[in-house]
């Protein structure tokens, strides 16, 4: 490591007001296209409700004492949260950063790294509140949530969103090129797709398994927050997910942070 | 210009890896002159653009822009200079217009004001009829032309152009130049690099000619010229005897062969003009003006033979 450049990976980033002038571009080319970005959330969890909750579902056994469809439903929501926010900061950060040169123009700016990059973690956690709370809309409407509770998962929705882009942003952040996402997208976001109690209870999976989903799987713990909300089964144990988050995404933040600016200012 | 330093680098280094980009440099730069770093690509132009506008650390030395230090106070210094690098790194999701007003809302320029002066800028560039074009349909002339605006839209002290012309067709270079004039009527201090030396002759006070991370010379554009080329170059096509016989007459001068043409740098062309046209009239020989290239040439010593 050079001289210039040594802050430790773990150091405190001073960010200002400056990170929402990145945060309103994002949006404001978001909402350019809205009609297009609106449909996706809207549409997916049709599908899946129908096909696995109610089709699949016919011949499931109840998980943890809840119909297979309303065991399913509250997970798509926490789901979306994952795909929106992490797709957000891998793929599109990177293009914004490498191919249209965007942190390079606002960087020029009275507006510095640090700031972009946590305006960028700012909008990922934003399309996290926006998909996911579409998707929620989608499962009220067909009648899965059965507690007032379900009003403070949007807001959990920018909690979650918020480190699956700080997660993303470590991986942008040392990628080569874009298509190293295949690796993170595969071996990281697939398994948890699966393996965070979404489809299936996670007590049904080996105990090893269990185990390292609960320690390892950041989607776990919004899946288990999500579900006790939607259906009101508030449980201590959701104390644990929620802690679980709360250390987390101010970690991976300030990680995320360092590495990009370990990449892009030499 | 005035006598205010508004720019001054001591010592100036930039090492990557192992790659020195930037060594130990110095320069000044005063208040509303028009000051070019000329050199090839690579010489480390713009690795020291980017240390001015507070994009790069330095790995030495120090630099200051109106009094501050880039290593303390890079958001006051990025408040005051506008920046055109040499890519196009507009926003493509953008319209011609919406990109000015974003770019002046990193500024903290109200919305009101940003729209005031971005359609000024659109008019001084001339891209008012393009306002709400997208990126992607303007010509690349027409990209630089933005650029400009938009390195301009925080009425800066500091201009830092990275190559304001690479790439363009004579008209729109024409174009650019005749906007760089305008700013330098108004007392913009502009800074900008270039490897056309017709584009540093054109626009630049003074100028500094950079080679392999090296200041190697400094002056005027004129002054240069006249100091190590001399008033006139001559020209001669390609032939054995003729070179034979210009090593023979004139031992001091400096003869270059480029491709199927010798040029002689001499004190003395009038005479050896004269002297081929008599012994070798079928030569075509001709003088023309020296310029900066000459200068370049002669002194990063390319392709140049004794």
């Amino acid at each position: 490591m050079k001289a210039d450049v040594s802050t430790s990976l773990l150091s405190v980033p001073q960010i200002s007001y400056r990170a929402w002038k990145v945060w309103r571009r994002d949006l404001e080319v978001f909402m350019k296209t809205y009609k297009v970005n609106f449909f996706p959330p809207l549409v997916e969890p049709i599908f899946y409700l129908v096909g696995l909750g109610f089709g699949l579902g016919g011949f499931v056994q109840p998980q943890e004492g809840l119909r297979y469809v309303a065991f399913i439903a509250p997970a798509l929501v926490a789901i979306s949260m994952m795909f929106s926010s992490f797709f957000e900061c891998t793929y599109a950060s990177f293009v914004r950063m490498y191919y249209q040169k965007t942190f390079g123009a606002i960087i020029a700016t009275p507006v510095s790294l640090e700031e972009v990059i946590a305006g960028e973690l700012l909008w990922g956690a934003t399309k996290s509140l926006i998909n996911s709370t579409i998707v929620l809309g989608v499962v009220l409407v067909f009648g899965l949530v059965s507690s007032p509770l379900f009003l403070l998962i949007p807001p959990l929705a920018f909690l979650v969103g918020l480190l699956f882009s700080a997660m993303a942003m470590c991986f942008t952040a040392i990628t080569p090129n874009i298509d190293s996402f295949n690796y993170p997208s595969f071996l990281f976001i697939t398994p948890m797709f699966i393996l965070s109690g979404t489809f299936f209870s996670s007590h049904n999976l080996p105990g090893t398994v269990q185990t390292i989903s609960k320690i390892f799987l950041p989607l776990y713990h919004a899946v288990e927050l999500s579900r006790g909300l939607a259906i009101g089964r508030l449980h201590p144990s959701l104390l644990f997910n929620l802690g679980w988050i709360l250390v987390a995404t101010p970690v991976f933040v300030i990680l995320s942070i360092n590495l990009m600016k370990r990449r892009l200012i030499k | 210009m005035s006598s205010e330093i508004l720019i001054k680098a001591e010592g100036l280094t930039k090492k990557f890896d192992d790659f020195l980009a930037v060594d130990k440099i110095d320069f000044q730069v005063f208040k509303g002159e028009c000051f070019g770093f000329l050199g090839p690509n690579g010489a480390g132009k713009t690795t020291t653009m980017r240390m001015v506008q507070c994009g790069l650390p330095l790995s030495a030395g120090s630099l200051s822009v109106s009094g501050m230090y880039v290593t303390e106070s890079g958001r006051e210094i990025k408040t005051m200079i506008g920046v055109a690098p040499q890519e196009d790194n507009l926003d493509p999701d953008f319209t011609v217009m919406h990109n000015l007003v974003v770019y002046a809302r990193y500024f903290d320029i109200p919305k009101k004001e940003a729209t005031k002066r971005a359609e000024e800028l659109l008019k001084f560039v001339q891209l008012d009829e393009k306002k709400e074009v997208l990126i992607d349909e303007l010509s690349s002339g027409m990209k630089r032309r933005l650029i400009l605006a938009r390195a301009l839209i925080n009425e800066p002290q500091i201009l830092i152009l990275d190559e304001p012309t690479t790439g363009l067709d004579p008209q729109a270079r024409h174009l650019i130049w005749e906007k760089i004039r305008n700013l330098q009527k108004q007392e913009v201090t502009i800074v900008l690099t270039t490897h056309y030396m017709e584009e540093a002759a054109q626009l630049c006070d003074r100028t500094v000619i950079m080679d392999l991370g090296k200041i190697i010379e400094e002056g005027k554009p004129a002054d240069l010229v006249k100091k190590h080329v001399g008033e006139e170059v001559l020209e001669v096509g390609y032939d054995e005897e003729v070179l034979k016989f210009l090593q023979d007459t004139c031992p001091d001068a400096k003869l270059e062969i480029m491709g199927d043409r010798i040029q002689v740098f001499t004190n003395q062309t009038r005479g050896i003009f004269s002297q081929i046209l008599n012994k070798y009239s079928f030569k075509a020989a001709m003088i023309r003006d020296a310029n900066l290239e000459d200068v370049f040439l002669k002194l990063t010593g390319r392709r140049l033979k004794e």
